[in-house]
């Protein structure tokens, strides 16, 4: 057979189908692409190293931009690591309240999610809804903690503030709301032939390869895999709620991943309405920490992971018994899923397909970067 | 997929019935949305509470806020007269800034939107640039519980009230290691205590050396610009923690204690020297006399010798310490720790006659032949008078003297009740050492509580020893027995007249309200005067007074040039603190007077 020649193009770092700015090399023969190679450095704002000139507070507020769709996992990440270090307890109420914060935050992220994974196949019509649903979250997020992207709520010791009057109402009528609103989104999208076109056979990881390449999150789920740290390794209280991880999509591909969120963005509801029922009325929501300033966090480390949604936060806090961290390293879900994985499963894959494989990963640059 | 998947066709046109739907986010006509009752948006100052500690500044992360001198806000006592600008530019509203804020004056407001091509816009005074949002405060710190800042002290431990009056013992324990670190954590480093202390301690930064735990350096700095550290560490007025940024809403650094602290890590003089261990000048061949050590002979003492000079130190008493030694009682300040400083003093190079007064013992002329320059701390020593009938009964003590006699070791019998005419810290000391005597006291003050000039603590320890407190009461007469004795005291009541000129309210004895208490023995603690018979008339008339005290210029001078002054004889705020200020004022005088300015620059 006569060697064909390839042809290079680039996808990114500016393009719409780029969940961020990133850059994909494709070579391709025809429609199929024979060999893939991610290029990242566009995004590089050096989070780890400014936290290295910034007290252990002052660290706080930056964490949050790591990751622009969803930024409550590190801050929740870095919170329980300084804890974890210090030996700082930490409220009954603000646990649940943190628990709530980012139940709140997997939900708003998989409205997102939503919209850029029907986008890519072409569905543009789910976009506007999940984002406008999805600013009724972002509202529930800014009675709570001010900020309606950037929370920087979840801080060392607790939380910032107490909830806000008749909050618990307003959470639960929200709820209410996306219950009924994420049928119409099943219709629309799950229900449509082009989608599942589009999405089934696509993409495919082999499950038995999973681990070994370090997926996480629905795509690991999405092979069938059992694999959830809220239950694997429960943090705050999640051991006190009732869920279960979805191991029933075994088909691996852009489908299957789907189908896990789906399933997940209710159950999320579900954990939110048990939290509600569960957080004790009254309490203090900090435990107080030493003047920021003089505040020392004695000589350890500390490796605190969390279950985003994308799958496995980790975050790995050292502290040299000073008043500023020695290094804290951010192990975010996209830095293998979207750099080494995306390699690996796009070769043989149709050129139009790149954006969808990229979002059913959860790839986000930002996070890749930090 | 089968080509005739009916459901995968139908049901995504049911999408259609959207179209029914009232949109999201699209109106019109435009309507502004309201931010949340907790949003962060642009920050708003209350210009009057803020006292310009540049807090915000410090713990900003993006060092996005600069403290800028604005117009009409004049540094003063507690406020540095700075106020934050905010680079909205770089700002990220994180709201650590108000969080941290000590006296709640910051906070974010619901504004969000501001449009400029001109970079230099965003630069904002919150308050000054935006003074309509007060209004739509909305991220404030006015839960203290979750404020930044720690606003509870920790709390000193205290010999408890009964055991008190029983002895002289300290009243106050100290800090152990954990409680002072946690304390000295507390502090902003806003160092506004700084300026207000006469000596501009360097607060700041000792107290951070505790925090660090390196006590050592902390009573290094300590002793950098103050002699009787241990003095003060017990006993100062600490003005300093009157205006502490965190007083504003909560419990002030415990400044105080905390020197006290750092000084009592030193045991003994002989440690002090080798922690301290201050490099001592050659030596220059200048001698200076210092008459009187108490705080400000001291001061002037020590730190001349550290400069190389010769100082002779002539003292009356038997002891060093003045009015430290022989007026504040031993609860108080124990006699071991003044001993303690002094010998320290002493084993830098200082030279004490004891025993010697000037103009006795000593001539005056002789000093000031014999000697370069000549300190005068001599002090208040001469107790006023109530100027009433039956003072010259037995049983009507000056406070001062009072003091005096109880500290050097004599036993007063004071009978049953005392009363305590005064509202001041010699007050508060003779009525609390009367109660250690025994007897019932009532401490007869003219004004209100609230307008006593003694340390609120020690009110409050007082009231706690069992001191009543009559206030409101004009001493009319003393009235005797038939052997001369004090018998009772006749007082008028008092009420509150404000001050036109918007001074102090004044005491105006109300007609007809006369009553006596019956007393054994009558304190009079209304304050002092000097005793100025030392200076022979040739020097008396070369030197000025005002109202009894020396005048002094800006580096300790007299108006004989050869001639410095300081301490109670000169200062009308007459504590320790302020007087070992003079003395360190002097010490600079001296050296620029015998050395030259040159000579002042090299420390």
């Amino acid at each position: 057979m006569r060697k064909e020649k390839t042809t290079t193009i680039y996808l990114g770092p500016q393009h719409p189908g780029i969940t961020g700015n990133m850059m994909v090399k494709l070579e391709i023969q025809g429609d199929t692409i024979m060999h893939a190679e991610t290029h990242i450095g566009y995004l590089h704002r050096g989070f780890e190293k400014l936290m290295e000139r910034r007290n252990w507070l002052q660290s706080f507020t930056i964490v949050c931009r790591i990751c622009v769709p969803e930024p409550d996992p590190n801050e929740e990440n870095y919170a329980r690591g300084v804890e974890e270090i210090e030996g700082r307890e930490v409220p009954e109420k603000a646990r649940w309240i943190r628990m709530l914060v980012l139940e709140l935050s997997r939900i708003q992220a998989y409205l997102l999610w939503y919209g850029g994974q029907s986008g890519s196949a072409g569905l543009y019509t789910i976009g506007q809804w999940s984002v406008g649903d999805r600013n009724y979250v972002l509202d529930l997020l800014e009675d709570l903690t001010g900020g309606r992207v950037y929370h920087m709520y979840i801080w060392p010791g607790g939380v910032r503030r107490d909830l806000p009057k008749g909050f618990r109402k307003k959470v639960a009528k929200v709820m209410n709301y996306l219950e009924k609103r994420l049928d119409d989104y099943d219709r629309v999208m799950f229900d449509n032939a082009i989608f599942q076109k589009r999405t089934q056979g696509i993409g495919y990881i082999p499950p038995e390869k999973a681990i070994e390449w370090g997926v996480v999150g629905p795509p690991l789920r999405a092979t069938g895999i059992k694999s959830d740290v809220r239950i694997d390794d429960p943090y705050e209280f999640y051991d006190q709620v009732e869920f279960e991880v979805p191991d029933m999509y075994k088909t691996s591909d852009v489908w299957a991943r789907a189908l896990v969120r789906r399933f997940e963005i209710r159950q999320s509801i579900n954990i939110i309405r048990q939290i509600l029922d569960k957080m004790p009325e009254n309490g203090p929501v900090w435990n107080k920490i030493p003047n920021p300033h003089k505040w020392r966090i004695p000589r350890g480390e500390a490796y605190v992971k969390t279950e985003s949604a994308r799958g496995e936060f980790g975050y790995y806090v050292v502290s040299d018994g000073t008043e500023f961290p020695r290094r804290i390293h951010v192990r975010g879900p996209a830095y293998v899923h979207g750099i080494t994985l995306l390699e690996k499963i796009l070769v043989g894959q149709n050129i139009a397909d790149v954006s969808v494989i990229m979002n059913s990963l959860g790839t986000c640059p930002p996070e890749m970067e930090r | 997929m089968s080509l005739f998947n009916i459901k995968g066709i139908v049901n995504p046109l049911t999408g259609l019935s959207q179209l029914s739907r009232k949109p999201h986010t699209l109106e019109f006509p435009q309507i502004d949305v309201p931010a949340s009752a907790r949003y962060r948006g642009v920050h708003y100052n209350d210009l009057e509470y803020c006292i310009g500690c540049g807090n915000c500044a410090e713990i900003c992360m993006n060092k996005a806020i600069d403290m800028i001198k604005i117009e009409g806000i004049e540094p003063k006592k507690g406020d540095s007269g700075l106020r934050p600008r905010i680079d909205n530019g770089r700002c990220c509203w994180c709201g650590l800034c108000v969080d941290v804020c000590p006296t709640g004056s910051l906070s974010l407001t619901k504004d969000y939107i501001f449009v400029s091509d001109n970079p230099n816009d965003f630069l904002w005074t919150p308050g000054l640039s935006n003074p309509d949002g007060k209004d739509k405060r909305s991220w404030v710190s006015n839960d203290l519980k979750l404020s930044i800042n720690s606003y509870e002290r920790v709390p000193m431990p205290l010999l408890d009230p009964k055991e008190r009056v029983k002895s002289f013992a300290e009243v106050v324990l100290g800090y152990e290691e954990e409680e002072a670190r946690k304390e000295a954590q507390r502090c902003l480093s806003c160092g506004l205590c700084t300026e207000a202390c006469p000596e501009h301690m360097h607060i700041p930064e000792y107290i951070n050396a505790i925090a660090r735990g390196a006590d050592d350096e902390s009573l290094r700095i300590i002793y950098d610009n103050n002699p009787l550290p241990e003095t003060c560490g017990k006993v100062c007025t600490r003005r300093c923690e009157e205006i502490c940024a965190l007083a504003k809403r909560g419990e002030p650094v415990a400044i105080r204690w905390l020197k006290r602290y750092a000084t009592e890590r030193a045991i003994n003089a002989d440690m002090i020297k080798e922690i301290v261990n201050p490099p001592i000048a050659p030596k220059n061949n200048k001698k200076v006399a210092v008459i009187g050590a108490g705080p400000a002979g001291l001061t002037v003492a020590y730190y001349l010798v550290l400069r190389g000079f010769d100082v002779e130190v002539f003292e009356r008493n038997s002891k060093s310490g003045g009015m430290t030694m022989y007026g504040i009682p031993k609860y108080r300040l124990p006699i071991d720790s003044l001993d303690k400083q002094v010998q320290y003093m002493e084993t830098v190079g200082v030279k004490f006659h004891f025993k010697t007064e000037i103009g006795k013992d000593v001539k005056f002329e002789e000093l000031y032949e014999n000697f370069d320059a000549v300190f005068v701390g001599v002090g208040l020593q001469n107790a006023w008078k109530l100027g009433i009938e039956g003072e010259e009964l037995k049983g009507v003590w000056g406070a001062i003297h009072f003091l005096r006699l109880i500290n050097e070791g004599e036993r007063i019998d004071v009978g049953e009740r005392v009363i305590v005419v005064g509202g001041g810290n010699t007050a508060i000391d003779a009525a609390r050492v009367s109660r250690r005597l025994g007897a019932q006291v009532i401490m007869l003050y003219r004004r209100r509580k609230q307008d006593m000039p003694a340390d609120w603590e020690e009110i409050e320890d007082a009231e706690a020893e069992g001191v009543q407190i009559l206030t409101q009461g004009l001493p009319l007469k003393v009235i005797g027995d038939e052997q001369g004795k004090v018998k009772a005291l006749r007082y008028i009541k008092t009420k509150m007249v404000p001050d036109p000129k918007g001074g102090r309210p004044k005491p105006v004895p109300i007609e007809g309200s006369q009553e006596d208490i019956q007393c054994s023995t009558v304190i009079a603690a209304i304050g002092q005067d000097a005793d100025y018979s030392l200076f022979p008339e040739q020097y008396r008339k070369n030197i000025e007074f005002n109202r009894g005290r020396i005048v002094v210029n800006e580096w300790g001078q007299t108006a004989d040039p050869k001639i410095f002054a300081g301490g109670d004889a000169v200062n009308r705020v007459a504590d320790a603190i302020s007087a070992i200020a003079d003395g360190y004022k002097a010490v600079k005088g001296i050296v620029k007077y015998l050395l030259g300015e040159e000579a002042l620059k090299n420390k």
